[in-house]
């Protein structure tokens, strides 16, 4: 309410300024000086409405980065001031039998998740374009799990997965199928993780695939039938090549975001059976908030953020390239 | 959709109405339908449907598709006795409160670098882009500490609503996405309204927002469906159990309930957010494919 008068002056310094047509002709000195004020009131008007984003970037992002990476290096408790101790932090972790399992395990689920999340959108995006009916119902089926709380999706899929009365082992056994141990499973747990997380995102990514398959120039592929292509290579030589980019994009979003699961493996598995579900981000959680390690688990974050930001300098490349 | 596209599309037209292509294209259309509905739909229906059976129906090794008996009270139940309905509120509470600091900071934000152009503005732009190429768990324990001690201010947050909402306003993509959304807005529209004497607000609140609807409304719902859906964060700046979002309460208490209440405390955490889905379904995915084609 306050910037009400401010910018109210600065209005009429514009209209004393407007047109050589006004009616008081000024010196060059004294003109100056009023657009020199006239300035820095606008600026400061200007930076008022920034004040509050920038507050909140500062607070709550850009110094936690900067004290992110610091804390690897400082041994924090909450009782005295920080302490640095060098390379400690990235000694412990190294030394942690679980550091590598964590690794491995989310290098597994980012792999299968890709398997599973990659081929299953781009499949039905390209069947969704080409369905003459029912494209508004299942566009919007595939998203409603997307809209559902992971949390609510962790519990509903615990209870199909549940050994006893879970429905996944219902419907095997009416195929006369051998019942699994979906979660207690060290082989099976982690492809369970994977097939939650397929059903609970794919939505996303059918949808920007569907976006930029319609994207595509039809010409391109009467062109190619004209030439003789079947529709396996038209898929080929058209659909996929004017793909690549978006293909390319949604691959690394998906790594990145893969890397960083957590509640899957919290709510369903709390890591187990014998570890086999301990992502690194399961570990970071427990370093931090288990044992209060602050330092420790800032260590782990560092290297995370290390082996992402690879990731994202691609990413950044490809998206400037495109402009 | 409509009935035809004109657009071509991978498939000709003339295969398409050959005869086998068209059983091929029913074929698949009926294949897509009832997979999707079993896939997606499915799930959500047997959600709502077993909250409403009873407890020793729930545990039968033969799964019922509908109800045998009808027990809507595990909803009163879980809602009352539970105390679901005070999670409920708390989550209502984050969310809106959410929704608002995020509004009231980053449409003022994105105001002044699109239009008042402040000296130094793009680079406060650039640094807060650049915060999107983080990824979010990286930062999530020095946000942690610095939400349990504020620097400068030296408050501590925890178990307030400001630790969910101030972190959620340091959004750069709403800036992102506003901003450029406001650079649309002719100049001389601006321009006109200050000559006519209205201030730097009143031209933000008169000309600027209601031109920008569309966009408000993607940045409103994703703020309100970011927060609803989070887990993690206010587990951990929410130890107070009295203050927990639904989300967080219903992990908590899972293992204590019986299924049939805590599948209708799962619905009554979904309903929100289909509702809202299901009304704006058209503004989600435009938001959807806005945010990851331009990125």
């Amino acid at each position: 309410m306050s910037l009400q008068p401010l910018s109210a002056e600065a209005e009429k310094a514009t209209d004393e300024d407007g047109p050589p047509s006004g009616p008081v002709p000024r010196t060059g000195a004294r003109a100056g000086a009023s657009r020199l004020r006239r300035a820095v009131r606008e600026n400061l008007v200007a930076h008022l409405f920034l004040a509050a984003g920038v507050l909140c970037f500062a607070l709550f992002s850009w110094y936690p980065i900067v004290r992110g990476v610091l804390l690897g290096f400082q041994q924090v408790t909450f009782a005295e001031p920080a302490r640095w101790v060098g390379l400690d932090n990235f000694r412990r972790l190294f030394d942690d039998p679980l550091f590598p399992t964590a690794w491995q395990n989310t290098g597994y689920f980012t792999l299968l998740a890709l398997v599973f999340g990659f081929a299953a959108p781009f499949a039905t995006a390209v069947v969704l374009n080409e369905l003459r009916r029912g494209r508004a119902y299942l566009r919007m089926t595939v998203y409603l799990p997307v809209m559902l709380p992971p949390v609510v999706t962790m519990l509903l899929w615990r209870q199909f997965y549940d050994p006893g009365p879970g429905l996944f082992n219902n419907v095997l056994e009416t195929f006369r199928l051998p019942a699994q141990q979906w979660l207690e499973s060290e082989n099976l747990a982690m492809v369970s993780l994977v097939l939650v997380s397929t059903w609970a995102n794919m939505g996303t990514t059918t949808l920007i695939y569907l976006a930029a398959l319609g994207g595509i120039p039809g010409e391109l592929y009467e062109a190619a039938e004209l030439d003789g292509a079947s529709i396996r290579q038209r898929l080929w030589h058209v659909t996929i090549p004017q793909m690549r980019f978006i293909l390319m994009i949604t691959l690394l979003l998906q790594v990145i975001g893969t890397m960083q699961v957590f509640v899957e493996p919290f709510v369903l598995t709390g890591g187990g059976p014998d570890d086999a579900t301990v992502t690194v981000l399961l570990l970071l959680y427990r370093y931090a908030f288990v044992y209060n390690d602050f330092g420790l688990a800032s260590a782990m974050s560092t290297l995370l953020f290390v082996v992402l930001g690879l990731f994202s300098v691609v990413y950044l490349r490809l998206t400037r390239s495109k402009g | 959709m409509a009935a035809e596209t004109p657009v071509r599309t991978l498939i000709a037209p003339a295969e398409m109405n050959r005869r086998t292509g068209r059983f091929l294209h029913r074929f698949v259309l009926t294949a897509t339908l009832t997979g999707f509905t079993v896939a997606f739909v499915l799930p959500l229906y047997w959600m709502a449907s077993g909250a409403v059976k009873s407890s020793s129906e729930l545990a039968d090794p033969n799964p019922t598709l509908f109800p045998e008996s009808w027990h809507p009270e595990s909803y009163t139940e879980a809602w009352t006795n539970v105390g679901l309905g005070h999670f409920f509120l708390n989550t209502l509470v984050l969310a809106l409160g959410a929704w608002l600091t995020q509004l009231l900071v980053d449409v003022s934000a994105a105001y002044a670098l699109s239009k008042l152009r402040p000296v130094l503005g793009n680079v406060v732009l650039g640094m807060m882009l650049a915060t999107l190429m983080l990824p979010v768990s990286a930062l999530l324990v020095p946000t942690y500490l610095a939400v349990v001690d504020v620097p400068l201010l030296h408050v501590n947050l925890i178990n307030t609503p400001f630790a969910i909402w101030l972190p959620a306003a340091a959004n750069a993509f709403n800036i992102f996405i506003l901003k450029r959304f406001f650079d649309q807005i002719p100049a001389e529209l601006l321009d006109s309204a200050r000559i006519d004497g209205a201030g730097t607000l009143r031209v933000l609140v008169s000309v600027v927002l209601p031109l920008s609807r569309p966009v408000l409304a993607v940045v409103s719902i994703f703020a309100v469906v970011g927060v609803w859906k989070d887990f993690l964060w206010p587990m951990l700046v929410l130890p107070d159990e009295a203050k927990q979002p639904i989300t967080v309460a219903l992990n908590r208490l899972s293992e204590f309930m019986p299924a049939n209440q805590l599948l209708a405390g799962m619905v009554m955490a979904s309903i929100p957010l289909l509702v809202l889905f299901l009304i704006f379904q058209r503004h989600i995915i435009a938001g959807l494919t806005a945010g990851s084609l331009k990125g």
